[in-house]
């Protein structure tokens, strides 16, 4: 969830929100279980019982491993765009960045602009390129020139360490949320999200995983676009009118603390301008490099370039993306600004101590009660659910396959599996992740794993994104060197995260300012790390391969460049 | 691919031309877009009154326009790469593919 992808890395949000009380990102914090809210379980009943048919029209079509990793290669490149928006638009990105912004406003809107800022870069330098040497799984990038075991088992570790840790912030998400949405109870989610998960991943693979991702993207998109357009519309569409109800209302309740006049209204007018989210320089850029370059290490989203035909779709989907997120972003700005008004003046949503009812993540759908009445809030409960199980499926998808295609059948059986043995390894893999996910998800349910998702980011853009940066362009790159350097990167990532306050203080309990590592976010340093130790030991390399490694990058380029010899990989 | 298909692609100026204006063209526009963000998070790391600053007799500030700014120019460049590439670019890629198939 929340954490989805993106959105809403935790530990960014612990250590640089913390004035926030929102756990958004890879976690909701631990929720208060609510009243059974039977119209948002039909409603989610309702999306599981549409998504599980498609399911079953994709199984038909899911004959081969090729298939099961891309769908076909023919989904096109509008609804790439908008599955790949639905990867990142997750529940924690919603509930977190509108509950953010209803906290303390414009930092709400400097946090989500993190998120979006990768993606153009994405598609300068990566986007095609991916699509004309890719096959499967980013790997297939990576190792395009180079021995093929040690860059498979380095990306296939880099791929199942950024799942993992993925996978359990989602599961722990949704999880809190069921007890806030449905009044459920906490191991019902997990068993839930988990058994639904494997059934599209294993009967309808990227097909049905792909849509059951665009179908949340379009009810998400349209719910939180009724919202904002509610919103909007009691001020006759004037966002000076909105904005200054708001100051008007955070005016008078810090009024209503004691403070003077004078204070109130400067406490009232903070919400206008940036606060206190970035504190150092330092945290900042390095926290923008985790998001900005961490995208373009995320092994379920770039698993996507592969499910369109060619470049030129691959291209469209990035726009796409780009659009619709930063769509999102500006939705949920308004609809932060439309809680301070609507929600925390409304007595029915708050509670004894004048706190959010179910904590300060249900913003968002508290405003949907109040826009939209008790329908409207369980169509948005059961899409802020919904949420989550498409990006587990994605995720799982994306562990599989790395398993299956890069372990199974290119390091083990040296290339040389069948497509239906290859199929089969790969159902097996989705079963072990999905009973894995579930079994930590119950394991972690009192733990602060908030830090989870911004550590997956990191690994990505430590480790994963310059093996794959430097392969594709930089011709004197070689086996040793990517190998080495990568992992460098990944464990400079761990290591730093584990020794920064988010997880040495907050998670591990440790004393304030016993932290080794002080700021938010690892990845200006581990990022170093990662590209120093390629260019170092890929130059110090004077092996027979490294030679083999170098001559292999004129094709290489050309294949990237001009997609010649890529048509292939997709016209199953 | 055969290595002398490639040696024969290397060679044609299309060829040439296309990787040429291409990742400048790439890099050109990455540089531009780093800037963008990085220059509005020093911003706010430097000089938050700036953006803090009321744009006029209402509660509206700098930060504001800044900020959806930098949403809506992430969307433009995108859209402006994306554009060149899915027409121009392509099109040289086409007649170079082409031309190697003879």
């Amino acid at each position: 969830m929340i954490g989805t992808n993106a959105k809403l890395a935790g530990g960014l949000v612990l250590a640089l929100l913390s004035s926030v009380a929102l756990a958004a990102g890879g976690d909701l914090g631990q929720a208060e279980k609510q009243a059974t809210n039977w119209t948002a379980i039909l409603m989610f009943a309702a999306f599981v019982a549409g998504t599980l048919y498609i399911t079953k029209w994709a199984a038909a079509k899911t004959k081969s491993a090729a298939d099961f990793y891309t769908g076909g290669g023919g989904i096109t490149g509008f609804q790439n765009g908008l599955a790949i928006a639905g990867d990142y638009m997750s529940a924690a990105s919603f509930l977190g960045i509108s509950a953010a912004v209803m906290a303390s406003g414009y930092d709400g809107l400097i946090y989500s602009i993190g998120f979006l800022v990768g993606w153009p870069v994405i598609t300068f330098l990566m986007a095609e390129r991916l699509r004309n040497l890719g096959k499967f799984t980013f790997a297939d990038v990576a190792a395009y020139r180079f021995q093929q075991t040690p860059i498979r088992a380095f990306a296939a570790s880099g791929t199942l360490v950024v799942v993992a840790f993925y996978l359990i912030a989602q599961m722990v998400g949704a999880g809190q949320l069921i007890k806030l949405l449905f009044g459920l109870e906490y191991w019902m989610a997990v068993v839930i999200v988990g058994a639904l998960m494997m059934i599209y991943v294993l009967f309808g693979g990227m097909t049905a995983t792909t849509w059951v991702q665009i179908i949340k993207a379009c009810l998400l998109l349209a719910g939180a676009s009724f919202m904002a357009f509610m919103v909007l519309l009691n001020y006759g569409f004037s966002p000076e009118a909105l904005f200054a109800d708001a100051v008007r209302v955070k005016t008078e309740v810090s009024a209503a603390t004691g403070k003077t006049a004078l204070e109130a209204s400067t406490v009232g007018q903070a919400i206008m301008g940036p606060g206190s989210f970035i504190k150092d320089p330092i945290s900042a850029i390095s926290f923008g490099m985790a998001l900005m370059f961490g995208t373009a290490g995320l092994p379920h989203i770039l698993m996507r370039f592969f499910t369109v035909p060619d470049a030129k779709e691959a291209r469209k989907s990035v726009f796409w993306a780009t659009t619709w997120i930063g769509y999102f972003y500006v939705l949920t700005f308004i609809i932060g600004f439309g809680a301070i008004v609507l929600v925390s003046t409304n007595p029915t949503f708050l509670d004894a101590k004048g706190g959010l009812i179910g904590g300060s993540n249900m913003a968002a759908i508290h405003l949907a009660n109040a826009v939209g009445g008790n329908v409207f809030l369980g169509f948005i409960s059961a899409v802020a659910f919904a949420t989550i199980l498409a990006v587990v499926a994605g995720l799982t998808l994306s562990g599989a396959s790395a398993v299956s295609h890069d372990l199974y059948a290119t390091v083990f059986k040296k290339g040389k599996a069948d497509s239906a043995s290859e199929l089969k390894v790969s159902r097996i893999t989705t079963l072990v992740l999905g009973a894995i996910a579930v079994v930590l998800g119950i394991a972690f349910e009192k733990q602060n794993i908030a830090f989870m998702v911004s550590l997956a980011f990191a690994i990505a853009a430590s480790a994963n994104f310059p093996v794959l940066f430097m392969s594709v362009l930089w011709k004197d790159c070689t086996t040793r060197g990517a190998t080495i350097g990568g992992f460098l990167g990944l464990i400079t990532a761990v290591v730093l995260t584990v020794v920064s306050p988010s997880v040495w203080e907050v998670t591990l309990g440790n004393p304030k300012g016993s932290a080794l590592f002080p700021y938010a976010s690892p990845a200006l340093f581990s990022m170093a790390a990662g590209f120093i130790g390629i260019w170092l030991f890929s130059i110090l390399d004077n092996s027979a391969r490294a030679k083999e490694d170098r001559a292999g990058y004129m094709a290489q380029k050309v294949r990237s460049e001009t997609g010649i010899g890529a048509a292939s990989a997709s016209a199953h | 691919m055969e290595n002398d298909m490639a040696t024969k692609i290397a060679a044609n100026p299309k060829y040439q031309k296309l990787v040429r204006t291409r990742s400048s063209f790439g890099w050109i526009l990455t540089a531009i877009m780093m800037f963008v963000y990085y220059g509005y998070i020093a911003l706010i790391a430097f000089n938050k009154e700036s953006l803090a600053a009321r744009l006029g007799e209402g509660v509206m500030t700098v930060g504001i326009p800044v900020g959806f700014g930098v949403i809506v120019f992430t969307i433009l460049i995108t859209g402006f790469y994306v554009r060149r590439a899915n027409s121009e670019f392509d099109q040289l890629t086409r007649e170079i593919v082409e031309e190697a198939g003879k």
